[in-house]
């Protein structure tokens, strides 16, 4: 069996066309179920979201799995095949296996590391789930899927720095000040950017918010919004040496804020440090205020810059994080190889011959005064009962290897404790929502109830 | 090769073993590395502890009376201090910072390695211990402060200046850097000033005189008005943030040169010989 992957995503097409090959998350169990009727298709599950299309699917015939998912992706959208199919990518076995692997960790994301994708492929699941399309394998890739994009959040800082500019100065402040609690910002002006920057503040516990502005029932307006104080505008340098943090959005054409202004400010303050973010264009603080000791001024291209930084920091988490998925999919694919039934009826013969090999070596080593001819009795009688007893299972395996052998093969594999499947087997299904990522793999603590 | 000394290098070893586990930690950024690290370290110190257990039983005084000695104290006061800050701030980063610190120190020691020492009896007094010893607790403090204060230059440089590095995501807030720096102050200044305090009643008992001008004890005063200035600037002019940090690292400099280069450049009462007594 072998898992198999075809989509496209913000990569290979543009809006255009993944816009009309989205499936509509109101309508998910009628592409589903045609997937599964196709030909060579075993299992499988439709991840849909603006930015990729993907299907994920298991076939004992890949390449013919993979050219039946092309055609349906076209036909149920009822394109021309023509249009699509340059545009789709596919993949097979190891490589489908990475492929999702680092989807769902974020890797292949437009913006690296950002958190939603894995929660939209849990629900694509979770669809999946409720309308019994996916069995044993892709339950078990999905499971490990979700623990792997744990791991890659928890070991490396994928999703570490912001990668937008209001988030990205709440993020400098925090390097300034440790921590924003018993913190005051000052906004100066009132634009959108400065809004949403002041309200990223305010979520990161930002302890007091002044508002000023020229027009003062805008000021009070805001004021009320983030329940702090407006101040008229002609005070607030009066006012400046209360604020650790200032923003500044007004469309003055001229510098607000000059040098020797902030130097005395921050004699008052007793050369507290002070952050200030300039957002509006033309600048409202004289660039040279950077020069102050224990002042950090930040515009917004300087901002962009702290993103772009932020970027490249991720993009170097990222080969962390490649490195873990290579790790892991090593070990999913040593399971899938478990699954083959060749292998599995090997090495069920041995572990049967082991146990009787044991049990007679050590009965004869009890009984005295047997000769020859009397072992070799005892040998071909517990020959012949594990023969007799293997002979309908072993005959059953050959006999499903092309139905729903998977699920034969790993019966086996648990019944008779044969290596490869300890304790690895038994999972329950995962329960999706938002945080679902801690009922992956119950650990043995966790199924004894020590919650 | 003494029971002592064998540990000794063991010890250095080990602290070996967390310094580069330490730097992997904060370069390539896997975490994981820092917790074992600190297990290292903290093997480490405590095979420190038994090292310096053993040289006091081996030598029938308090191990402090050499250069091998003093720096191997000095070490383990470093280290000892990271503990006690890192159990407040855990910061790999301070790990990286200050282990090469002690490491170089142990290194230096372990160079030094002289003949079991015997102390001038004339100078055998319980006040010998209780100045040396508050006197290196003083120097790791203030080596730690130094170690902060290097940190916020280099992260207070990247804030100015809006170009980072790799350095950047690992370094923790000024605040923080800031802060370490002025409980290192408030620490080892007391400690500092008591050293000083029960030297000056140590050489009282040994040699009738309270102060001689010796090189050891003016490079010692220059560096107390030093770290006298930055608390009293701290506390009342609100120095803080790079001046604060400058000042940090130019006084454990002229401690540095009080305990090596007077040793080294100039003879003294204070230097190793005169208290050996040769």
């Amino acid at each position: 069996m072998n898992i198999i992957v075809v989509g496209l995503s913000h990569h290979s097409a543009p809006v255009e066309i993944r816009e009309k090959v989205a499936f509509s998350p109101n309508d998910m169990k009628r592409p589903l179920r045609q997937v599964l009727d196709l030909p060579d298709i075993g299992e499988a599950m439709i991840v849909s979201t603006c930015n990729r299309v993907e299907i994920y699917a298991t076939s004992r015939n890949p390449d013919a799995g993979i050219a039946g998912l092309r055609r349906f992706m076209a036909d149920f959208h009822q394109l021309p095949q023509d249009d699509l199919q340059p545009h789709l990518y596919d993949y097979q076995g190891e490589e489908a296996i990475r492929h999702v692997f680092r989807v769902s960790a974020s890797l292949d994301s437009m913006v690296i590391g950002e958190p939603q994708i894995l929660g939209q492929i849990k629900t694509a699941y979770g669809y999946a789930a409720e309308f019994k399309t996916v069995g044993l394998i892709l339950n078990r890739f999905l499971h490990k899927a979700f623990s792997v994009a744990k791991r890659v959040r928890t070991e490396t800082n994928i999703a570490g720095n912001a990668v937008s500019v209001s988030f990205a100065a709440v993020e400098l402040a925090r390097k300034i000040f440790g921590s924003l609690d018993n913190k005051t910002v000052l906004l100066i002006g009132a634009g959108e950017m400065c809004e949403l920057a002041a309200k990223h503040f305010i979520n990161n516990g930002v302890g007091r918010v002044l508002v000023t502005n020229r027009t003062f029932s805008r000021a009070e307006r805001l004021a009320a919004e983030f329940a702090g104080r407006a101040i008229p505008f002609e005070e607030f340098p009066e006012h400046l040496h209360l604020a650790d943090i200032v923003l500044t959005s007004t469309g003055a054409p001229t510098c607000i804020l000059d040098r020797p202004r902030v130097e005395k400010v921050l004699k008052i303050r007793k050369n507290k440090p002070m952050f200030f973010i300039d957002i509006a264009v033309p600048r409202d603080i004289e660039p040279q205020v950077n020069g102050v000791p224990n002042v950090y001024l930040y515009d917004v291209d300087d901002l962009q810059g702290v993103v772009q930084a932020n970027l490249k920091e991720r993009h170097k988490e990222a080969k962390k994080a490649e490195e873990i998925i290579d790790l892991e999919i090593g070990q999913f694919h040593a399971w899938m190889a478990t699954l083959q039934v060749k292998p599995t009826i090997v090495s069920l013969r041995r572990k049967f011959e082991e146990i009787r090999r044991g049990e007679v070596e050590k009965t004869l080593r009890n009984l005295k005064h047997v000769d020859q001819k009397q072992e070799k009795a005892i040998e071909a009688l517990t020959s012949a009962i594990i023969n007799k007893i293997l002979h309908p299972a072993i005959s059953a395996l050959k006999e499903k290897q092309n139905g729903e052998g998977d699920n034969f093969v790993d019966a086996v594999r648990t019944l008779f404790a044969l290596e490869g499947t300890a304790g690895e087997t038994q999972f329950k299904p995962l329960a999706v929502d938002d945080e679902g990522l801690e009922t992956d793999q119950p650990t043995p603590d966790q199924s004894q109830g020590a919650k | 090769m003494s029971i002592n000394i064998l540990l000794y290098k063991i010890t250095l070893l080990v602290y070996l073993a967390a310094t580069i586990l330490f730097l992997v930690d904060v370069i390539t950024r896997r975490v994981k590395l820092g917790t074992i690290a600190r297990w290292i370290l903290g093997g480490g110190f405590l095979l420190h502890c038994i090292t310096l257990g053993a040289r006091y039983f081996a030598t029938g005084h308090v191990p402090v009376v050499n250069l091998h000695e003093s720096l191997s104290f000095f070490a383990w006061a470093v280290i000892g201090i990271f503990f006690l800050f890192d159990f407040k701030y855990r910061l790999d980063i301070l790990g990286a910072f200050s282990c090469p610190l002690a490491l170089a120190l142990m290194i230096l020691g372990a160079a030094t390695t002289a003949p079991t020492p015997t102390v001038n009896p004339a100078l055998d007094s319980w006040w010998f211990p209780v100045h040396v010893a508050l006197a290196f607790l003083g120097y790791a403090v203030f080596a730690l402060s130094f170690v902060a204060a290097v940190m916020y230059l280099l992260q207070e440089r990247m804030l100015k200046s809006k170009s980072f590095s790799g350095l950047y995501y690992r370094l923790p807030s000024l605040e923080i850097l800031d802060n370490i720096n002025y409980r290192c102050l408030t620490i080892g200044f007391p400690l500092m000033t008591m050293g000083i305090i029960s030297g000056a009643v140590w050489a009282n008992s040994a040699w009738g005189g309270y102060w001689r001008w010796d090189p050891k004890e003016t490079w010692a005063l220059i560096t107390w008005f030093l770290y006298a200035a930055l608390l009293h600037g701290r506390l009342t002019i609100g120095w803080r943030g790079r001046r604060a940090a400058i000042f940090a690292i130019i006084g454990f400099l002229c401690l540095m040169f009080t305990f090596f280069g007077v040793n080294m450049m100039l003879s003294d009462l204070h230097s190793f010989n005169a208290l050996e007594g040769r």
